[in-house]
């Protein structure tokens, strides 16, 4: 038993050595020293693919400033939330910050953002929708970066192959499920589309093509406990059961996105910040294609969602940090986003550079989708209940609940979640 | 370095104690150095004490601090925060018992104690597995024994990230190499770490696994810890090698098995990280391996309700501290120490 204590030893000066490292480094982050005069803004994003873009808008604001430097801070998206949240509590967060619906009205509620009431922005210049997203008690904290909407891709060799048509912008929910159904083939492995547990690229979207919503316009209301949600929703779960799709085990055990990348789904509702992975990706060159979304009873509504660029209230430059997030959105921002391919700018009238930068896709059906889109779905404290609808849904499409009985569960504890935050 | 470890957990207790006394201060030599008159000699002996406190603190000091500031510190801080509720960019407010209350009611602890205590009873399958493949590394005139015992170390050394990166791939249903392997010789795989009845036994096994070679290092050091000349005086008993193994290999190894045993216990008690990197948070398996600190990590990071998690934290303490003191209170029954 002399290992005992040898090994506790051991493990707490490793322990202790870990964490003052670890402190190390968190105060280096924190601080940077400035000269005079010079000052240090940090913009802290999520998406690898956009750092390019953003670090040529960051140049730019420097040219303008000679004195600002901007450091972007990557954080995958996976961490991203869960780590501001905690740099916020600890005072530690980024000057400017990327900012998503979900999370907008947690952050705005709380007084961590600034409001953006300089002459740098103008609310006419964005969607309206957007505009709204990010206005919490009458002041706009975020200013609208991009937005996305959500289209469907497919492989024109599987299509070929099969003798399938391509989709076309009149394909109903019928065609999409007979069209799966023949593209499908249990010999090569090759399945119709990927039926995936998303909100955002499919089940959120299938809701309002049925005439439903996730939840009330005002937040206060699930909106799982109708029949409509339930048609939505059997979209997706039909599909698995047809053998149209890969069942929820396979895509949980292999990332649906990359059955389709790697040809084994012939399609896949993917949002417009795709476009650029699959135009960078050798392995589609030249045998995938965009359409628009299939339409339900009611439509074929596309959720439309956005970033925005706010500022931290805390911020040491709350100032210059709201310059900056408005900069971000600007025209001239907005005009390098275009230009790089990555996201639709939201400033209005810059669309076109994006849709033109890649024109081996037919792009253009990501803008028209602004006509009927339906916003994203978020409440003052959105998390609260999607952690309960990504819990009983992976239930409902693994087959051991039926979707009738899911959401009927669903909307019985996501009422209870949304009570919960109008106390 | 390995072989420095054999060596030293092969000394007998009480030779260590003997080398303690051989190096004690202030031994009958001290006080007869040369030149020393009788007045300094008081002095010394004065001094004496107040002289060793303050080394014991200066080889205390380093472990004591970081246990203080790591360790103890975040203990206190943890019991606080569990009697709070704390907003969403922090601030709290005392609250109480409520969440252990609300603990007590959760619907999800049941299941997660549950998936917890069946990992750990798999976990413990790992003992007896390492001391067969030790014993059988221990064989005289084994040939290549470092390269065996570097082989199995390797896993220790390995990141856990990496451990669960490979076995997620090996366990893939459509493309994982266990199927294939199945396949061959014609039994149907499955999706092993999505299917509710499989998953936690699959993540256990890689448990097991990443452990085996620290487990194994631990035994061979006990192994050869074994005098000889008991292993002869069998032999002239007329023991056989079953024999042996049982009634006198298992008898001596037993501090070691204790040692191991109430260290897979607490290790597996507080599995996490093979849980978080080889499941999705959607996994439709996630009610039959959410353990114990799953739930920690989903009230902590996921929901930001660190009062909350702050109560699990400590629950899982509190069976800790039970299971290991039962364990502490059995080991008289099973345990030899020569």
């Amino acid at each position: 038993m002399r290992h005992v204590p040898k090994s506790r030893i051991t493990a707490s000066l490793a322990v202790s050595a870990a964490a003052a490292i670890a402190l190390a480094g968190c105060s280096g982050a924190a601080g940077g020293a400035e000269a005079d005069g010079d000052v240090t803004l940090t913009y802290a994003i999520w998406d690898q693919n956009q750092q390019p873009a953003m670090q040529q808008i960051a140049d730019a604001f420097t040219e303008e400033h000679p004195n600002v430097d901007v450091e972007i801070q990557l954080t995958p998206y996976k961490e991203y939330f869960t780590k501001l949240q905690t740099a916020v509590s600890g005072g530690a967060a980024a000057d400017v910050f990327w900012m998503n619906g979900p999370n907008f009205q947690l952050y705005a509620g709380n007084g961590v953002l600034a409001p953006l009431d300089g002459d740098g922005i103008d609310t006419a210049d964005y969607p309206a929708g957007l505009v709204d997203l990010y206005t919490y008690d009458g002041d706009l904290y975020g200013a609208p970066k991009d937005f996305d909407t959500v289209a469907l891709w497919y492989n024109t060799a599987l299509f070929d192959a099969a003798g399938v048509e391509y989709p076309s912008a009149d394909w109903t929910w019928d065609d999409l499920k007979a069209a799966a159904a023949k593209l499908s083939d249990p010999a090569t492995g090759v399945y119709g589309i990927a039926a995936s547990q998303y909100g955002q690229e499919n089940f959120y979207n299938s809701i309002a093509q049925a005439g439903g919503e996730v939840v009330s316009a005002d937040g206060t209301t699930t909106g799982y406990d109708s029949p409509e949600a339930l048609a939505g929703i059997e979209l997706w779960t039909d599909l698995i059961a047809d053998g149209s799709s890969p069942t929820a085990q396979q895509m949980t055990d292999t990332n649906p996105e990359d059955f389709f990348l790697s040809g084994k789904v012939a399609m896949f509702q993917n949002g417009s910040w795709a476009a650029i992975a699959y135009a960078d990706n050798p392995d589609l060159a030249g045998s995938v294609n965009v359409a628009p979304l299939p339409s339900g009873a009611e439509g074929n509504q596309s959720v439309i969602h956005g970033v925005a660029n706010v500022a931290n209230a805390k911020s040491a430059h709350v100032d210059l940090a709201k310059e900056f997030a408005e900069f971000a959105s600007s025209e001239q921002a907005a005009d390098i986003q275009a230009d790089s391919g990555t996201v639709i700018p939201a400033f209005n009238g810059t669309q076109q550079a994006w849709v033109d930068a890649l024109p081996q896709f037919d792009l253009q059906v990501y803008i028209d989708a602004l006509d009927d889109a339906v916003p994203y779905p978020v409440s003052k404290n959105t998390s609260a209940w999607t952690s309960i609808e990504s819990e009983v849904l992976s239930q409902v499409w693994a087959g051991t609940l039926t979707p009738k009985d899911g959401l009927a569960q669903l909307a019985e504890q996501m009422q209870a979640a949304l009570d919960a935050e109008a106390e | 370095m390995t072989d420095l470890i054999a060596q030293r957990a092969a000394a007998p207790i009480s030779e260590l104690d003997r080398g303690r006394q051989d190096a004690a201060p202030g031994g009958p030599e001290g006080s007869a150095r040369p030149g020393g008159p009788s007045a300094r000699a008081g002095r010394t002996r004065r001094r004496g004490p107040s002289q060793s406190a303050w080394w014991a603190l200066v080889f205390i000091g380093p472990t004591a601090v970081g246990l203080l500031a790591f360790y103890i510190w975040p203990t206190i801080r943890t019991l606080i925060l569990s009697f709070t509720k704390s907003g969403p960019f922090g601030g709290s407010e005392f609250v109480g018992f409520d969440n252990y209350v609300r603990l007590m009611q959760d619907p999800e602890l049941l299941g997660a104690l549950r998936n917890t205590a069946v990992y750990t009873i798999i976990a413990l399958v790992g003992i007896p597995i390492a001391v067969a493949i030790a014993a059988l590394l221990n064989t005289a005139g084994l040939r290549g024994r470092s390269v065996y015992r570097t082989l199995y170390f390797i896993p220790v050394v390995t990141m856990p990230a990496a451990i669960a990166l490979v076995w997620r791939m090996i366990y893939n249903g459509d493309y994982g190499v266990l199927n294939e392997m199945l396949g061959a010789v014609g039994i149907d795989g499955r999706s092993w770490l999505t299917d509710p009845s499989t998953a936690l036994v699959a993540i256990a096994a890689v448990g097991i696994w990443a452990g085996l070679g620290t487990n194994i290092v631990i035994f061979l050091a006990g192994l050869q810890g074994i005098p000889d000349t008991i292993m002869e005086a069998a032999d002239l008993d007329g023991a056989g090698p079953v024999r042996k193994f049982f009634s006198i290999t298992i008898p001596l190894l037993s501090p070691s098995i204790f040692f191991v045993s109430v260290i897979s216990v607490i290790g597996a008690l507080q599995v996490f990280d093979l849980i978080y990197m080889m499941l999705g948070r959607s996994n439709p398996a996630m009610p039959n391996t959410r353990t114990i600190v799953y739930l920690f990590y989903e009230a902590g990071f996921l929901d930001n309700e660190r009062g909350y998690a702050a109560a699990i934290a400590f629950l899982l303490l509190l069976i800790i501290l039970v299971l290991t003191v039962v364990q502490f209170r059995l080991q008289k029954k099973w345990v030899h120490y020569e």
